[in-house]
């Protein structure tokens, strides 16, 4: 018997209309991989043969509640749960009409999959749209769409193909980047567990090959530490536990941790499980913080590392999905869950209203049930968020009826709506975001081109004054990981102000955006795999600052190429310290400009006392010992 | 390298983890209904997991039909003893007295009077607003649509058409004064996953999960145990006679009340053949519960009206 406790967890939601083969295409998975009892299976024959079916409806397990049973169909969210050698399944099966939109937006809300059943009949329906909509909406990573009922029409490839072709051609407008077709029958069990003899001209996986190999670990932020506090646990004075399961990122002990909103730091003294303690975490690991410090921190706040940090606001903008019978009232409050918080909320604007079916954009004042649609929501004090797209547990939230207490909307926050007056009166990362830029998710994420390249992607980002020779050692530095090879990318300072930022000077303003639009390329950069070697003077601590942060901790490797002023004056290879002392280059620095040094740079070479080979071997060494180059 | 995903049972076990500490988090007295069994020892340790170092802090609740195996009562009173936590036990005296049995009653009018209205009479007692149970979706099929967080009226009354949307993992704990949640944290929990995390976190259970030669009395199919025959059959309409005792080897796949619960044949001695058995199984895990079969939507039925 293989290792049942070491499979992996894979939960998915199937949709489809109401005859498109839904039940029957669970049934027949539940069926092939064993997963039905034989008193289930009598059960279900008995009842068909009392209908006067053919064949075993194998659709009959699925319906639960006794008023689906009378008018056959799924009206709620039905959980189903089945395992093979491979992994355990979870099954969010979800009724397809339009009148149950909210229980498919529930289903899809914790999967890391969708299939969405076609008829090969009928072809692509305003149905089918509508589900690879919300399959977009909710940003469900990967995307199956069965072609159904092969069998009546004679297994045709032109019957399929064309579903395809309309199909693509469909999603190309969503925010979709996996999306695999296969053509099936649940009913006869082609495709579905084996390979069907009927289609030779298929040549992919059937789709429980899809289910078992898909791969889900790269959908996961192991970037942004996000761990919002549940509850704190103090079974006496001398221990306050922070309980929490990690939303996304992972955290170490000895990290330099902010808690929010307070702003309190500390560093993490130890990771608690009744299993023991932990020297690290990552997302979805439930478990509890311990600080160095004696800070204080409840439920509703967030830990956080100091140079990765959420969003903090208490207006924002978010797709809402109404769930309630009673329609969005915009006279009163509602309360917002979002992580562990619980606060009142007022919808101030709805923006617009989406028809799921069209994908229109109408103008709406308020929402019915099952109705979609962009809105603005102000709530009695700040949360901290992240946008849904790149975090969906600090960027969801659903709103209760303080009234009824009913649940009636679930949200997923698209980001801050700005005026061009908030942007004029701040300075710094913030204040450059575009309003209405959404940011494209890259279907590559960085950690599939680490694994292809087989090195870590970090910035190495020179700093030191002109003529230190961080453009000589740098050159080294790349050729060097080239002959290695690894996927390298240099960003050097004369370069990029001959083109991207030619349009800048030299003053304090300008050097600064220069290098924030240096540190975004090397985001870019960095995101696709590369080790991105910058080399810039970049005389002020807060602009490099700001490019750290705008990296994992451990992604930026400042490298200070520290040469006495002296020296550099001596070597001028450029003859600019001469220009610059003659008075024709003002603010040049280290002349009429100040250099702050780095206070803490990962790397410090010497170069008026080291040899170029002798820095490259310790930069090198440095990018070894810790594990970026495997 | 450090791989950053989690096997399932340790998914499933945060997530449970994460519910409970939201039920604490939310509520003012919340309660975990104990039922003996194996699901209940699997939610037993969670809570211990969920809030450790600390003790969980909440008591646990057992309703006691007068009905359930000496060796239930035993492992009862000896599992929390040595856990250390709190155990309120509750029976509907009244018609324990009136020897409510289903051989009098029918099996869904004595369920309906020992348990459900046990359950919901403790609940006001003590004014517990929220209880955990350690019922699971896949155990029967109108519990495949139950949530999570499952909002019941004061009368304990379930509305499946009333049921709150559950999305991502964010729970809706708020209530109306004197309504109260039923909370099912292992929701998500198969029978296999159950067994397998008993073996792996070494949890102890009721040793009649585990086959060993029994005298039992065949009744259409169903075994049961000599030993609790006479409670099975108070009346004495069908008496025992020595044709009727076969001695097999047999465990108890799930435990509830005596006249309602047989045993399966089965050679698993082991918790590994118990588990291997499991996932062989060809019949469900409600199989040898009586309540269950006495018609089609009988289990939801007695969920609305207050059942788990």
């Amino acid at each position: 018997m293989s290792n049942l406790s070491e499979k992996s967890l894979l939960r998915f939601t199937t949709t489809g209309s109401v005859d498109d083969g839904k039940s029957t295409l669970i049934g027949r998975l539940l069926y092939e991989t064993n997963c039905i009892f034989e008193d289930q299976y009598a059960a279900i024959e008995k009842t068909s043969q009392k209908r006067g079916n053919e064949e075993t409806d194998l659709a009959l397990l699925l319906d639960g509640l006794s008023a689906e049973r009378e008018q056959g169909i799924t009206i709620d969210v039905a959980y189903r749960y089945f395992a093979t050698e491979k992994r355990k399944f979870i099954i969010a099966d979800t009724p397809g009409h339009e009148q149950y939109t909210r229980n498919m937006v529930t289903g899809a809300s914790t999967a890391d999959l969708a299939i969405i059943l076609i008829d090969a009949r009928n072809g692509v329906l305003t149905q089918s749209k509508r589900h690879g909509f919300l399959v977009s909406l909710l940003q469900i990573p990967h995307l199956v769409v069965a072609v159904n009922k092969m069998d009546l029409v004679d297994y045709a490839q032109d019957a399929y193909e064309e579903i395809v072709q309309t199909y693509t051609q469909f999603s190309e407008k969503l925010d979709i980047h996996d999306i695999t077709f296969i053509p099936v029958s649940a009913l006869k069990g082609d495709n579905i567990v084996s390979r069907s003899n009927h289609m030779p001209w298929y040549n992919g996986h059937t789709l429980l090959h899809i289910l078992e190999h898909v791969h889900v670990s790269a959908d996961k932020n192991l970037i942004d530490f996000r761990f919002p506090v549940q509850y704190v646990i103090r079974p006496h004075l001398d221990f306050r536990g922070f309980a929490g399961q990690i939303a996304s990122g992972t955290v170490r002990i000895g990290e330099e941790v902010a808690v929010l909103p307070s702003g309190k730091m500390s560093q993490v003294k130890s990771i608690e499980t009744f299993d023991g303690e932990l020297t690290e975490a990552f997302a979805g690991q439930s478990i509890a913080l311990t600080l160095s410090d004696e800070v204080d921190v409840s439920r509703g706040d967030m830990i956080v590392r100091t140079n990765n940090l959420p969003q903090v606001g208490n207006h924002f903008e978010a797709m809402l999905c109404w769930m309630d019978e009673r329609e969005m009232s915009r006279s009163g409050y509602y309360l917002i869950k979002h992580t562990t918080q619980l606060i009142k909320a007022f919808i101030t604007r709805v923006v617009y209203k989406i028809d799921v079916n069209t994908l229109h954009r109408d103008k709406a004042g308020t929402f019915a049930l099952n109705e979609i649609g962009r809105v603005e929501i102000k709530t009695a004090r700040p949360l901290l968020f992240d946008t849904y797209k790149q975090n969906h547990t600090t960027g969801s939230f659903i709103l209760i009826d303080p009234e009824t207490n009913h649940t009636v909307a679930a949200g997923m926050i698209r980001g801050v709506q700005r005026t061009v007056n908030d942007v004029a009166q701040k300075s710094g990362a913030e204040a450059r975001k575009s309003p209405n830029v959404s940011w494209e998710k890259q279907s590559l994420t960085c950690s599939k081109w680490e694994q292809r390249n087989g090195h870590k992607a970090a910035v190495l980002w020179f700093t030191g004054l002109s003529g230190s020779g961080k453009s000589t050692i740098a050159r080294k530095v790349m050729e060097k990981l080239f002959d290695q090879g690894c996927q390298v990318a240099l960003l050097d300072g004369d370069n990029i102000r001959h083109g991207l930022c030619g349009d800048l000077g030299f003053s304090g303003k300008d050097r600064s955006e220069n290098i924030r639009r240096v540190g975004e390329v090397a985001k870019l950069f960095y995101e696709q795999g590369n080790l991105v070697i910058c080399t810039f003077i970049s005389p002020f601590q807060k602009d490099r600052q700001f490019v750290k942060s705008l990296l994992p901790n451990d992604r930026f490797i400042e490298i200070y190429v520290k040469c006495d002023l002296s020296v550099c004056v001596r070597r001028d290879t450029k003859g600019l310290y001469k220009k610059a002392q003659d008075g024709q280059i003002p603010e040049f620095t280290g002349i009429s400009s100040p250099y702050e040094e780095p206070q803490k740079s990962d790397i410090t070479v010497e170069t008026d006392i080291m040899s170029v080979d002798q820095s490259l071997e310790s930069i090198i060494s440095f990018l070894s010992e810790h594990n970026l180059l495997s | 390298m450090q791989s950053y995903r989690q096997k399932h049972l340790r998914e499933l076990e945060a997530e449970s983890i994460h519910i409970m500490r939201e039920v604490v988090a939310e509520f003012k007295n919340p309660v975990m209904l104990y039922s003996v069994g194996k699901d209940s020892s699997v939610m037993v340790r969670l809570a211990q997991k969920a809030f450790y170092p600390g003790s969980f802090p909440f008591p646990l609740m057992h309703i006691d039909t007068g009905y359930k195996f000496p060796e239930m009562y035993e492992f009862r009173d000896s599992f929390v003893e040595k856990l250390g936590a709190r155990l309120i036990v509750e029976r509907n005296e009244k018609w324990i007295e009136k020897k409510a049995h289903p051989s009098l009653l029918g099996n869904d009018r004595c369920c309906q009077y020992l348990k459900t209205q046990g359950l919901i009479e403790a609940l006001n007692k003590h004014s517990f607003d929220a209880a955990f149970g350690g019922a699971r979706r896949e155990e029967e099929k109108s519990r495949a649509k139950e949530r999570v967080f499952s909002v019941r009226d004061e009368f304990g009354q379930w509305d499946p058409k009333k049921q709150r949307p559950e999305l991502w993992n964010l729970y809706n704990a708020t209530i109306h004064e004197g309504e109260s949640v039923r909370v099912f944290p292992i929701s998500n929990w198969t029978e296999v996953d159950i067994w397998e995390y008993i073996k792996e976190e070494e949890i102890p259970v009721v040793p009649l999960y585990f086959a060993k030669e029994r005298k039992v009395v065949n009744r259409q199919g169903i075994l049961i145990p000599l030993y609790s025959y006479e409670q099975v059959d108070p009346s004495g309409k069908q008496p025992v006679e020595d044709k009727d005792i076969e001695t097999v080897m047999c465990r108890f796949r799930s435990l509830g009340c005596i006249p309602c619960t047989g045993a399966v044949k089965s050679q698993a001695q082991t918790i590994d053949s118990l588990i291997e058995e499991v996932v062989e199984a060809k019949k469900s895990e409600r199989e040898n519960r009586l309540i269950d079969l006495t018609s089609d939507s009988s289990m939801e039925q007695k969920k609305r009206e207050g059942y788990f």
